[in-house]
C-alpha cells in the first residue's frame, strides 16, 4: 500500500512524542518558562543607557558653582551622587571597587575661576571598563555643565557662547581609555566559559551514574556522600584550571588585554569560583533524574546568569530588582572580581566582599547537594 | 548468630506495598535460594539487606549489625550483585577491579586485583573495556568484584539472568565452593535447578513470604497431587481437563500432560472421568516438581502490580 509515507505511522509516531512530552515535567516547564523569562528580562530588565549611576563627588569646597554643578548633574538622570568626599584617594578606591561608575572632581579654586573667567575646570573620571555603561552619560556631560554654570551666574543666553569655551569638562575614561570593547569582554568571558563548563560537566556527574545503573553499586559499596561529592567535583578543578591558563594566555595574546592586577588574587579568585560552580552543578545533579533534565536545569540556570550579571548587558542599568536578583548568581560577584583585578588593579581589601559572596555560594551549595544526596535509593 | 536475621520488614512505595511484613533467617555458611515471581518485592528485600533501603516497618540484623542505624558496617562486610551489570562500562576490567579494590580500602590494591584477575582467568584481558565483555563474563567480572573484599555474607540478585547453561553452571560451583568456605550465600531467581542447588529456599510473591525451607519440604508441605496424562490427542484432552473441579494445573510436557491439583480425590475423579471418555489415555501419578508448587503459589495470590 502507501509505503512511502503514511499518515497513519506520521500519527503513531506524533501521538507518541507528545506522551513523552507530557511526561518530562522538567522539559515541558522550560518549554513556558523559557519564553517567558527571556520576555521579561530582556523587556524589563535590561536597559543598553543606564540611569542613576553611582557617583562619587570630590568637593573641596560648598559653594554655589559646586552646587550648581552638581544638581545639573543629577537632573540628567544620569548621575547619583551618593558618595560625597574630599579625599581623592578615598573617591579612588571606591571606583576601584565598583561602588561607582563616576567620580566628579571639583577643584577647590573653581568658583574663584568661575568669577575670574580663569577657565574653570571639572573633573569627571568614568569607570570604563564597560565602555558601553557609561558612553550616554559622558556625552550629555559638556552641554548640561555649561549651561548649569550660566544659569548659576544669571547670564542670559545671548551671553552663553562665550561661557561655553570658559568651562573645561576634563573626561578621563578609567582603566580603558580607548574605549576597547573587548577590555570588557574577555575577563568577562573567562567567567562565562568556566560556568559553561563547569556546571554542565558536574551536573551529569551523579545522573550518569544513576542512568547507567551504576549509582546502586557505588552506593552498596563502602563510601560517603562526602567522599563521592568530592571525587565527582574535584577533577573539573583541574579542567578548571586548564581554561583558566587558555582564556588568560589568550586574552593577552589575541586581545592584547591589559592585566594589571595580581595574578595570585585573581587565580584564588578563580578557585573560589570554580569551587561554587561545581558544587551548584553538583546539586542540579542531585536533583535531575536524568542526563537530559540536569541539561535543562543547566540552561535555565545560564539564561539569567548571563543576561543578569552585567556580562551583556550593564548591570547598573537594570532596575532594583533584576540587580538584586543577578547578585544571587556567582558570576555577577566573579564578573566584578576579574574586571576589576584585571583591569583596575584592584587589592584584596577592595573585592573581599565579592570573593565573600562566592565563599557563602560555595557552603551553600555544598550544603545543599549533601542534604539532597541520597545515601540510599529510597 | 544468623547470619540474616530479619522480622516484619515493610516497604511501601507510594500507596503500593512492596515488601510486606517478611520475616527471614539464614544461616551461616547457608546457601538460601530467593524465589517468586517478577515484581514480588525480592530486589527491594534484597536492598533493604545491604543498606541500601530504608524499611519503613521491622528490624533485623545483617552480620549482627542493625539495617537502620549500621548500614556502613554493613556495606564492608557484604557483597551485593545487582541485577544489571553496574560496574563502568567504559572502565577496562583491570580498573574497575582497582577501583574496588581501593574502595574498599584493600592493601596492597595489585595484589588483590592480580589475584583476582588470575581466578577469573581473566589477566589476558586485563586491558579491555569491561563493556565489551559478553554477558557471562560480565556476571563473573562482578562477582569477582563482589568478593575481593571477602564478604561474609553474599548477595546476588538474579545473578544469572541471561547467562548461557554452562556458564550458569560453572557460577553455581564457584558459589558452593564459596559457601564451603564459611560465606553465607542469599541468591535471588526464576530457575528452578538453581532453586534445587540451595540449601534452603524462600518464596515470596507480591511482597509475602508464603514458603520457606528445603526443596523437598516446600513441594511437600504445598500438598500437591500430580498426574501424567498420556495418549492420543493430547490438545483436546488438556482443553477438557482445564477447569474441571479438582483441576487446577493442566501443563503440556512434551507428549505428556502434567495434571496439578491441591484436593487429591477430586483430581482422580476428573482424570478417571477424561481416561473413560477417550480412547488410548492413560494416567499414571507423576511427582510434584518445585515449579507446579510455584506456579500454585503464583496462581493463588493476587497480582499487587496494577
Amino acid at each position: 500500500m502507501n509505503s512511502v509515507f503514511s499518515l497513519a505511522r506520521l500519527g503513531a509516531l506524533l501521538i507518541k512524542e507528545f506522551i513523552q512530552m507530557r511526561r518530562d515535567r522538567i522539559t515541558f516547564a522550560m518549554m513556558l518558562g523559557v519564553p517567558l523569562l527571556q520576555l521579561v528580562l530582556f523587556g524589563f530588565a535590561i536597559n543598553n543607557d543606564p540611569k542613576g549611576l553611582p557617583t562619587a563627588l570630590v568637593a573641596m569646597s560648598n559653594d554655589q558653582y559646586t552646587r550648581a554643578m552638581v544638581s545639573a548633574l543629577q537632573v540628567t538622570g544620569y548621575y547619583h551622587f551618593d558618595h560625597v568626599t574630599e579625599s581623592a584617594e578615598e573617591a579612588e578606591f571606591l571606583m576601584a571597587r565598583g561602588d561607582v561608575s563616576f567620580v566628579v572632581t571639583i577643584p577647590a579654586d573653581f568658583a574663584s575661576r568661575v568669577e575670574r573667567g580663569d577657565n574653570p575646570q571639572i573633573l569627571i573620571e568614568a569607570d570604563a571598563t564597560d565602555p558601553s555603561a557609561a558612553s550616554g552619560a559622558i556625552s550629555t556631560l559638556s552641554t548640561v555643565a555649561s549651561q548649569a554654570l550660566l544659569r548659576a551666574q544669571g547670564m542670559q543666553a545671548a551671553a552663553a557662547e562665550n561661557a561655553r569655551q570658559q568651562l573645561q569638562v576634563v573626561v578621563h575614561h578609567r582603566y580603558n581609555p580607548e574605549g576597547v570593547s573587548q577590555y570588557n569582554i574577555v575577563p568577562g568571558l573567562l567567567g562565562v566559559i568556566l560556568q559553561m563548563t563547569m556546571v554542565m560537566m558536574t551536573a551529569m556527574a551523579l545522573t550518569r551514574e544513576t542512568e547507567r545503573g551504576t549509582m546502586e553499586n557505588l552506593l552498596a559499596m563502602p563510601s560517603s556522600p562526602a567522599e563521592i561529592m568530592l571525587g565527582k567535583v574535584l577533577p573539573f578543578l583541574v579542567v578548571g584550571a586548564v581554561q583558566v591558563a587558555v582564556v588568560l594566555v589568550a586574552a593577552k595574546l589575541l586581545f592584547d588585554i591589559p592585566f594589571v592586577g595580581s595574578l595570585t588574587l585573581l587565580l584564588s579568585s578563580v578557585l573560589v569560583f570554580v569551587l561554587s560552580l561545581v558544587l551548584l552543578g553538583y546539586t542540579i545533579s542531585t536533583m535531575a533524574r536524568s542526563q537530559m533534565q540536569a541539561m535543562q536545569l543547566t540552561f535555565f540556570f545560564f539564561l539569567p546568569s548571563l543576561l543578569l550579571s552585567g556580562f551583556m548587558f550593564p548591570y547598573r542599568g537594570m532596575p532594583g530588582w533584576a540587580q538584586a536578583l543577578g547578585e544571587i548568581f556567582p558570576l555577577t560577584h566573579f564578573l566584578r572580581i576579574t574586571r576589576a583585578v584585571m583591569l583596575k588593579g584592584a587589592d584584596f581589601h577592595a573585592i573581599a566582599t565579592e570573593i565573600g559572596w562566592l565563599a557563602v555560594f560555595v557552603l551553600v551549595f555544598a550544603g545543599t547537594a549533601l542534604l539532597r544526596f541520597r545515601r540510599t535509593l529510597d | 548468630m544468623n547470619a540474616i536475621d530479619v522480622h516484619g520488614l515493610v516497604k511501601r512505595f507510594g500507596d503500593k506495598t512492596v515488601v510486606d511484613h517478611v520475616t527471614m533467617s539464614v544461616a551461616e555458611g547457608e546457601i538460601v535460594g530467593f524465589l517468586g515471581p517478577n515484581g514480588s518485592g525480592k530486589t527491594t528485600t534484597i536492598r533493604i539487606m545491604c543498606g541500601l533501603l530504608t524499611p519503613d516497618e521491622g528490624e533485623g540484623t545483617v552480620l549482627g549489625f542493625n539495617i537502620r542505624t549500621d548500614t556502613l558496617s554493613i556495606k564492608r562486610e557484604v557483597g551485593y550483585m545487582t541485577q544489571k551489570f553496574s560496574f563502568y562500562e567504559d572502565l577496562t576490567i583491570g580498573e574497575n577491579l582497582e577501583f574496588v579494590a581501593r574502595l574498599y580500602q584493600l592493601k596492597p590494591v595489585e595484589e588483590y586485583v592480580a589475584r583476582t584477575l588470575e581466578e577469573l582467568g581473566l589477566t589476558t584481558r586485563r586491558n579491555q573495556l569491561a563493556g565489551t565483555l559478553s554477558g557471562g563474563w560480565k556476571q563473573r567480572l562482578a562477582l569477582a568484584a563482589c568478593i575481593m573484599h571477602k564478604p561474609k555474607l553474599l548477595l546476588l540478585d538474579e545473578p544469572t539472568a541471561g547467562v548461557d547453561p554452562k556458564a550458569r553452571r560453572e557460577f553455581w560451583d564457584e558459589i558452593h565452593r564459596l559457601a564451603s568456605g564459611g560465606l553465607t550465600v542469599l541468591v535471588s531467581t526464576h530457575y528452578m535447578d538453581e532453586a534445587e542447588r540451595c540449601h534452603r529456599i524462600s518464596y515470596i510473591s507480591y511482597g509475602k513470604m508464603l514458603a520457606t525451607g528445603t526443596v523437598e519440604e516446600v513441594v511437600k508441605n504445598a500438598g500437591l497431587t500430580t498426574f501424567v496424562v498420556q495418549g492420543p490427542r493430547m490438545a483436546k484432552v488438556a482443553e477438557e481437563l482445564q477447569g474441571r473441579p479438582g483441576v487446577d494445573q493442566v501443563a503440556p510436557f512434551g507428549a505428556t500432560l502434567h495434571v496439578v491439583g491441591s484436593d487429591r480425590r477430586k483430581l482422580e475423579a476428573a482424570l478417571a472421568d477424561v481416561e473413560k471418555e477417550h480412547e488410548g489415555v492413560t494416567v499414571a501419578p507423576g511427582e510434584t516438581s518445585l515449579e507446579d508448587v510455584f506456579i500454585q503459589f503464583m496462581s493463588g495470590s493476587k497480582d499487587n502490580m496494577a
